[in-house]
């Protein structure tokens, strides 16, 4: 069962939100697969409104900023890491004309931003966008501090120009020729004290002049201490950063430590770049620019929340780079160059920023969603649907929009064994299918079918349970499970032949017979209570047997049997006749053809290379040549049988079976009776490995489609009577009245049956109750009868004419809506 | 879910034990706790129902759906 905890433990082994590795190497964390993305599209005007959300002056950052975003970028695993900042100055430049920046409305709070340079610029316009009123003292006659000595082939001067003017649209009051020291104009005051008292907060992004302020802590380097993480000073509301910072903090946007001569050529050329600037830059040493965005950025938040009276601390850990958890595959990524700039001032043309962008992988994970077409059919990733799956566990009213999604799925595990964190959503479904039997709230309609299916295989018409004749005990039983027996009844009666006659045995132990259903059913739709109650009357009868070491044919019994039955011994079928050999006497095989079969296995066998290999030595020793299906053995995928997804989503079950049978051309071998049946229905041929065992003509079988619902009972309950009395030589006791009621049924008629999950002896006891009641309606027009029966949860409608000593069926439907008794008026 | 009777169907049906000619009445149908009235033809003696295949599969199925999900 699953609690609140643990659901958010396995949300948050979800990767696939986290960032990508150039936005978490970015200090101030830009969008940057966001923004290309929009360039993909040719949308500039897009990639410069991403691009803002972050950037407070996208026009000089581009331009100067050494990229740490880069060194990290996945692509250079393909080539050339993506020009990150050229992209970047492309949405400056093609982006022109979006809406203009918004401030939110004026608070009543003033903040004091000393120095004119790129930290303090960024304190001043985050803070002015949240509505603070805010006053820049810078001691030269401009803004922009060191940005005036970079080169101007690096940054023209006017980029620098056009993007400060958005100081003045949000209406900074700017104090130019303002130093700190005159700040009080009579000098003896001193300068913070003043500061303090006419403004909320105080931010200093000054380099010098660190002197004249009194009262302030200072580091051993003789630099402004102030706390890492909210860049607070000693001084309560005076916080501090840019280039007073010491600039080995160089190293945060180097995540990984390299040093320089490891270093690939393209990040040697971003030191070289950094070099470059901050030897054009005058004393004291240049602090990259955007470390000295983030630091403004960071010190502005820390300001903003003390100024809302919320906590400085609280979740602030992922601030600055970091090195993402995200996974990203770069299977099938074909190496590519970076996109060269042809023009040195502008850089990109419009068409080349395209190009360039595209080559960005726009790195996610996706991993397990590539490969299941459940997953995809939703639309999400485990992390959203696991929150959906959490939300509709615990909402008392309302829609519960997750059940089709917790019950779609066919619980195979393909995405356990792809998921880079070991992410099971099949495990989630099954335990949240689980939780809503207990909650009472699975749709009832769900697994019902299924649920009866598996009642009426461990009811008197099936069940058996029985030792060899002539012994007390059995060494071995097979245990051929309810649905190869329903497919292909013949074959279990083979098989059981084989058994006794080749696998060696004590005289007084042989091999004994188990026929039911291994409660696989009930396992998948979370009816912990029907599955234990099978389970019990499973041991009691293997016990009576004396323990036998059971056989099994079908893998899905199998992971009920390993999972559940850890004292009961078991064997795969496959296994058996690997290590004892074909059966003797097979018929003579004719036209066996050369083209090879693709294998497919079963997903219950996921983890079980030792029947995988079985099934392949059996091919082997049969003669066949057999192909590997791309995902095979423990990547392996489910028919859609699994889970009970056929039954759930029908629609979905469709596209996923038809997936599979679509990778590989060739005919397909499998050994599971659902697989075989599934793919034949969607028009794949498969054989199943006893078809090549025991089938006269194998290549005629691969096309013959599996028996319908009804048929299926029948197949059962004929198989037990002919081993009953072949085997043991008794009569299998006469069933219920209504089952020998006789019926006629066109193939169009029987279709429509199998679509509505119709079964024969639902109407058999339709007919049966009307017949004997009298209770059923006329139709005057066609003289047809109209009748109807609720036998269980279901009420089924039957229409029908009287033949002889049969009864010809026109059409059949149902509902679960209950015609309320004695509702007469 | 009235519109599910013609009147073609009126003179159509009877009920084969009674012999009695269908009629238009109000019958509770109810599913998962929440029922609803629904005019429908029934037999006038025995209360014998007339659900058609339309509103089975249709308007029927619809609503049980919807209350499996709430
Ligand atoms: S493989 Fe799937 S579940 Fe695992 S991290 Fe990736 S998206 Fe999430
Ligand atoms: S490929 Fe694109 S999304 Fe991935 S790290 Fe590089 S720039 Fe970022
Ligand atoms: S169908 Fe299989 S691969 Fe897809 S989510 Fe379910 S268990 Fe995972």
């Amino acid at each position: 069962m699953m609690d609140q905890q643990e659901l958010r433990e396995l949300e948050n082994r979800c990767i696939q939100e986290h960032a990508p590795f150039c936005t978490a190497a970015c200090p101030i964390h830009v969008d940057v697969r966001g923004m290309i993305a929009a360039i993909q599209q040719g949308d500039f005007v897009g990639g410069l409104k991403i691009l803002r959300k972050t950037m407070p002056f996208p026009g000089i950052i581009s331009h100067i900023c050494n990229q740490p975003c880069q060194l990290v970028c996945k692509r250079s695993e393909a080539g050339d890491a993506i020009a990150i900042a050229d992209l970047e100055k492309a949405c400056v430049i093609w982006g022109k004309g979006g809406e203009p920046i918004k401030a939110l409305p004026p608070k009543p709070k003033r903040v004091a931003v000393v120095g004119g340079g790129l930290s303090g610029l960024t304190v001043a316009y985050d803070l002015a966008r949240k509505g603070y009123r805010i006053t820049i003292f810078e001691e030269k006659n401009i803004l922009g501090g060191k940005l005036w000595d970079i080169p101007f082939e690096i940054l023209p001067w006017s980029v620098t120009v056009n993007d400060l003017e958005i100081l003045e649209e949000l209406e900074v009051e700017i104090l130019l020729n303002t130093p700190l020291g005159k700040v009080e104009s009579n000098g003896r005051q001193d300068p913070l004290a003043f500061l303090c008292k006419r403004y909320d907060a105080v931010y200093l992004g000054i380099g010098a002049d660190i002197h004249e302020i009194h009262g302030l802590l200072l580091d051993a380097q003789g630099q402004i201490k102030i706390d890492p993480v909210t860049y607070m000073t000693n001084k309560e509301g005076v916080f501090a950063g840019g280039g007073i910072l010491n600039i080995h903090d160089l190293d945060i946007y180097a995540p990984q430590d390299i040093s320089q001569s490891e270093m690939p050529p393209d990040k040697q050329a971003l030191i070289e770049f950094e070099k470059q600037i901050s030897s054009a830059v005058s004393q004291p040493p240049w602090r990259p620019a955007i470390l000295s965005v983030m630091d403004g950025r960071r010190a502005a938040t820390s300001i903003d929340r003390r100024l809302q009276k919320v906590s400085l601390t609280a979740a602030r850990s992922n601030e600055g780079a970091y090195t993402t958890r995200l996974y990203t595959s770069m299977q099938g990524i074909t190496p590519l160059p970076v996109v060269p700039t042809t023009d040195l001032i502008r850089g990109y043309s419009k068409a080349d920023a395209i190009k360039e962008a595209q080559r960005c992988i726009l790195c996610e994970c996706m991993e397990c969603v590539k490969v299941c077409e459940y997953l995809e059919h939703f639309k999400g990733y485990p992390k959203k649907y696991i929150r959906e799956i959490y939300n509709n566990l615990s909402i008392v009213m309302g829609t519960r929009y997750s059940n089709k999604l917790v019950n779609s799925c066919s619980l195979c595990g393909l995405c356990g064994e792809i998921c880079p964190e070991d992410l099971d959503m099949g495990r989630v479904c099954k335990e949240a299918r689980q939780t809503m039997v207990q909650q009472k709230r699975m749709p009832p309609s769900a697994h019902d079918f299924a649920l009866r299916d598996m009642a009426f295989s461990n009811s008197n018409k099936f069940a058996l349970a029985r030792n060899q004749p002539g012994t007390q005990s059995s060494q071995y039983a097979f245990f051929p499970g309810c649905q190869l027996c329903a497919s292909s009844p013949d074959y279990v009666y083979n098989i059981y032949e084989y058994l006794r006659e080749q696998i060696p045995h004590t005289r007084t132990q042989e091999v004994g017979l188990i026929l039911r259903c291994c409660g696989a059913p009930a396992d998948w739709a979370g009816r912990l209570d029907l599955f234990q109650a099978a389970q019990v009357e499973f041991m009691d009868e293997y016990e009576r047997m004396g323990q036998p070491k059971l056989v099994l044919a079908c893998s899905s019994c199998y992971q009920v049997f390993k999972n559940n039955f850890p004292d009961v011994e078991i064997i795969s079928l496959w296994e058996i006749i690997d290590q004892f050999g074909l059966p003797n006497d097979l018929p003579r095989k004719s036209n066996q053809s050369n083209t090879p079969l693709a294998i497919h296995d079963p997903c219950s066998t996921r983890y079980e290379s030792h029947i995988q290999e079985s099934a392949r030595n059996i091919l082997q020793r049969l003669g066949y040549a057999f192909i590997e299906l791309p995902l095979n053995r423990e990547k392996t995928e489910c028919c859609s049988y699994g889970g009970l997804m056929w039954l759930a989503n029908p629609e979905l079950a469709e596209k996923v079976t038809r997936r599979r049978i679509s990778e590989s051309p060739e005919d397909y071998v499998t050994y599971c009776a659902m697989c075989r049946d599934f793919f034949v229905r969607q028009g794949k041929p498969t054989l199943h490995l006893l078809d090549l065992i025991y089938g006269a003509n194998p290549q005629s079988l691969a096309h013959k489609p599996g028996p319908g619902y009804s048929q299926r009972h029948e197949n059962r309950i004929h198989l037990k009577r002919k081993i009953l009395k072949q085997i043991w030589e008794e009569d299998m006791e006469n069933g219920i009245t209504y089952e020998n009621i006789r019926l006629i049924i066109t193939p169009e008629v029987q279709n429509q049956l199998e679509n509505r999950l119709i079964l024969i002896e639902d109407i058999q006891q339709v007919i049966d109750y009307a017949e004997r009641s009298g209770k059923k309606l006329l139709n005057k027009k066609t003289n047809r009868f109209l009748a109807y029966h609720k036998p269980g949860a279901v009420t089924y409608w039957v229409e029908y004419t009287p033949e002889g000593n049969s009864y010809v069926v026109y059409k059949a439907y149902s509902h679960r809506m209950e015609i309320r008794e004695g509702s007469n008026q | 879910m009235s519109e599910y009777i013609s009147s073609d169907d009126l003179d159509t049906w009877e009920c084969a034990a009674c012999g009695t000619s269908l009629v238009i009445g109000k019958v509770m149908i109810s599913y998962l706790g929440s029922a609803y009235p629904v005019d429908l033809l029934k037999c006038p003696s025995c209360g014998l129902v007339l659900i058609p295949e339309e509103l089975a599969m249709g308007k029927m199925l619809e609503v049980e759906k919807s209350l499996e999900d709430k």
